[in-house]
């Protein structure tokens, strides 16, 4: 029952239960001084409640805790801080109402402790003053981060930090925790990216279910023995095949679709954001929306899904322009949206049930009972997604796997004719996203039409029929997604092209 | 140097004892009101220990009769306190409709009643517009709303009401009569149909589903359809009908009407809610705890009421409840 000599951090048999739910059983997790160190598992393994025990920022409910040898009792924040421990979470923990330099200075920090960090990351140039909440989120998780290392702390933890993040602004956090580790400080790294884990760690240790399964020194590892620890034999296998399934259907999507055009956009401008963006989404098709961080994919999905109008340009709907006030109007032809941040589209007290068919009661006329057949739908939708709804009394307790599901599955229970998807496997785990792009393969199959933008440009030949690439506002770049590799898109999506061509 | 792996980071006595402890606790955090209905028959019988004339039927009907009017304004506060709303205003609106139907009494209940009823549902609309429409903030849109109907009713109590200010007998009996014996109070009926109305409303409508969604997370509200501005006039124009019903029975009770008739009721319109587990940070609550709460309030009252306490301190005590209470719930819903 002692921790290993001269370890970093020791941590022993946490647990951690949330109501009815155990979000960690037994977690055991030790950091040697001078590693950078992979903590692995599914969406629901309890890895971000591991990060947030040992930030402070909630007591677990057994289990120890060393730092250098000694025990820690973390219970607050700050003890955390005091043990050499800093986190860059998951959600930015910058108030969103405040500038830059007022979060620094309720940190205790001034401009000039996280200027050479800013500066090693090519943000320089940011504007303190600008409010938080308008900065895109890559920015602020690279601004978390450099307020998290003005800290200086012993270990660095990094929540997902990459997830967000395009390739030149992984390869800044990537220096800066090579820098780390070379001063004899330890990162531990959370992604769901394997490619990244198996390039900078030295170690992992994998969660599976709330508890520890498994410990790897990477040398000689590689992805699928990773996987296989992460999920279990069993349902590596099952992806697998559903992988093939995926492969072949594509194989055969490749031509033009002939089906009728359900969604058009002509011309589509909004601010300075999207610069005339046309067009045509047809019947069955998945279209797929590859871009840089801030090229206007925000604002443009904003305009389709009726949330926002446009400056100019129209947009048609089988034929018939929508001229959308609120998403309502959006939602009644048919086009329904999920946005990236599930902050922004879960009911966080409210039961999956609820989240699930607040769309069915929109109407005045609806408001007087309930559906009759809610029940039906939840059970459908969550039977379809694979749901775990032992949680269910409250959305904000499932794992953000599920709560990414209960986002889309709202549509399956409601109905729809075209699917927006912004993002939607951002940071959630590989079989929660094959789900996922399974599911969008049987919509489309069944004949709703589906716009995908994702940030994991490598999976749009899998799921996607065609692909357009944004950039500055404008499409720069159109083709048959089945031969849309990594390098074709990033290279237009860098507006290199246009150049080019 | 090798550390002892102690279950440091949670020293209980007894870690057995504890999860058994916990698990009370959390079912009590979830289930808040059987903690209610405790509190509730702990009050009754300590009431009834102080004077023991309470424990009869003229008694609790006493209470019940006290708990009508504010279980009613205060399903106008849940309502609205799910949508993280409020209305300040809910008093006055009471006030101003009582009003009414004391000066339309002479013409026979019916235009009086309805008269009232049309009261609340205008200034609770003009809540609605304000709040839903042009987003003003609710505690600043409704006391507002509050000052500016006291200065109309004030204004009017010389002019447009001047006449009469004695309730029709009908609504006499409606808010102060009983039946069966002088057992059931009229008003306790007005009040129990209505609370199955809300009950059905919140827990079985579409408009309740709207009401909580629009608490819990206004921005995936506006993505799934929910249009804020409809659902937000719809629940003010309800709170303020609400407040018109209760000014009718809370006038009917007291026989005359006065502009101080109903503006004792506001905090504890607000405390019933706030006693009965609704957040006023919008998305949880029920009304089934609202009842409970207003029948704790008034079984305090007439415990009070025994023991000499006057109103002065009694608004004092609500005050603390509220402010006690919403400490005690956010850190409960912090540990959860």
């Amino acid at each position: 029952m002692s921790a290993p000599n001269g370890s970093l951090l020791s941590v022993q048999g946490i647990a951690k239960r949330y109501g009815p739910v155990v979000a960690l059983r037994s977690a055991d997790l030790t950091v040697q001084p001078g590693e950078i160190h992979a903590l692995l598992g599914a969406n629901g393994a309890g890895k971000s409640t591991l990060v947030k025990i040992l930030s402070g920022v909630f007591p677990a409910d057994a289990g120890s805790v060393a730092v250098n040898g000694r025990t820690a009792l973390l219970r607050k924040p700050g003890d955390s801080m005091a043990a050499g421990i800093a986190t860059v979470f998951q959600d930015p923990a910058l108030i969103p109402d405040l500038t830059f330099s007022q979060n620094l200075r309720i940190s205790g920090l001034a401009r000039d402790d996280v200027m050479p960090w800013l500066e090693r990351m090519d943000l320089a140039h940011i504007d303190f003053d600008l409010l938080v909440g308008d900065v895109p989120l890559a920015f602020l998780r690279l601004l978390d981060l450099a307020r998290a290392l003005a800290h200086r702390p012993q270990l660095l933890m990094l929540d997902e930090i990459t997830a967000a993040l395009t390739t030149d602004q992984a390869e800044h956090v990537f220096d800066v925790m090579r820098e780390w580790k070379e001063q004899g400080r330890s990162v531990l790294f959370i992604s769901h990216r394997l490619g990244e884990v198996l390039a900078m760690c030295d170690h992992a240790t994998i969660l599976r279910n709330g508890s520890h399964v498994a410990d790897f020194a990477l040398a000689g590892v590689d992805e699928s023995q990773l996987v296989t620890a992460m999920l279990g034999e069993e349902l590596v296998e099952e992806l697998a095949e559903s992988a093939e399934d995926a492969a072949v259907e594509t194989g055969t999507l490749t031509k033009a679709f002939d089906t009728p055009v359900v969604l058009e956009a002509r011309d589509l401008r909004l601010r300075d954001k999207v610069n005339g963006i046309s067009l045509e989404l047809h019947k069955g098709e998945i279209l797929g929306l590859a871009a840089l961080e801030g090229q206007g994919q925000d604002q443009l999905f904003q305009v389709l899904s009726g949330d926002h109008r446009p400056s100019s340009g129209e947009l048609l709907v089988n034929g018939k322009r929508l001229n959308a006030r609120s998403p309502y109007d959006a939602i009644r032809n048919g086009v329904v949206f999920v946005p990236a941040d599930r902050q922004q589209a879960l009911l966080p007290q409210r039961s999956v049930r609820e989240n699930l068919t607040t769309p069915l009661y929109n109407r005045v006329r609806k408001w007087f009972t309930l559906a009759g057949d809610e029940a039906d739908r939840v059970d459908r939708a969550v039977a379809r997604l694979d749901i775990d709804v032992r949680a269910g009394s409250q959305a904000q307790r499932l794992s953000g796997g599920n709560q990414q599901k209960v986002t889309v599955g709202r549509w399956l229970a409601s109905g729809f004719d075209i699917l927006l998807c912004f993002d939607p496997t951002r940071g959630i785990d590989i079989q929660t996203k094959a789900q996922i792009y399974d599911l969008l393969r049987e919509l489309a199959a069944a004949g709703s039409a589906v716009i995908l933008y994702t940030s994991e440009l490598r999976e749009i030949p899998l799921v996607c029929d065609r692909v357009l690439v944004i950039y500055n506002g404008r499409i720069v770049h159109e083709q048959d997604a089945a031969t849309a590799t990594e390098e074709i898109l990033l290279t237009s999506a860098h507006g290199l092209e246009e150049a080019g061509a | 140097m090798s550390v002892d792996a102690t279950p440091a980071l949670d020293a209980g006595p007894d870690p057995e004892q504890q999860t058994a402890l916990r698990r009370s606790g959390r079912y009590l955090a979830t289930h808040p009101h059987w903690v209610l209905v405790f509190v509730l028959i702990v009050l009754i019988l300590i009431t009834g220990m102080i004077e023991p004339n309470y424990l009869s039927v003229s008694g609790l009907r006493n209470s019940a009769l006290f708990a009508a009017p504010i279980g009613i304004l205060a399903a106008g506060q849940t309502i609205l306190m799910l949508t993280a709303g409020i209305d300040l205003s809910i008093a006055m609106i009471a006030t101003g409709a009582a009003y009414f139907a004391a000066n339309q009494s002479p013409n026979g209940p019916v235009l009086a009643i309805v008269g009232a009823l049309v009261v609340g549902i205008v200034a609770g609309a003009l809540n609605g517009v304000g709040v839903g429409v042009f987003q003003v903030n609710p505690l600043i849109m409704t006391l507002a709303m509050s000052g500016i109907l006291l200065g109309l009713f004030t204004e009017w109590a010389q002019t447009i009401f001047a006449g009469s200010t004695r309730m029709n007998d009908f609504i006499r009996t409606l808010g102060g009569g009983s039946f069966f014996g002088g057992r059931i109070p009229w008003a306790v009926v007005v009040w129990a149909t209505l609370s199955l109305l809300v009950v059905y409303l919140l827990r079985r409508s579409g408009f309740g589903r709207n009401l909580y969604a629009l608490g819990d997370n206004t921005v995936a509200s506006r993505l799934s359809g929910v249009r804020s501005w409809q659902v937000l006039l719809a629940a003010y124009t309800i709170a303020g009908v609400f407040g018109a019903i209760a000014g009718i029975l809370l006038g009917g009770r007291v026989g005359a009407v006065d502009l101080q008739l109903a503006g004792v009721f506001l905090l504890p319109s607000v405390a019933a809610a706030v006693i009965g587990g609704t957040s006023i940070f919008g998305g949880v609550g029920t009304y089934t705890g609202t009842i409970l709460g207003a029948l704790i309030l008034a079984v305090l009252n007439s415990m009070l009421n025994f023991l000499g306490v006057g109103t002065a301190v009694q608004q004092m005590l609500y005050g603390s409840i509220i402010i006690g209470l919403s400490w005690l719930y956010t850190r409960i819903a912090a540990t959860q």
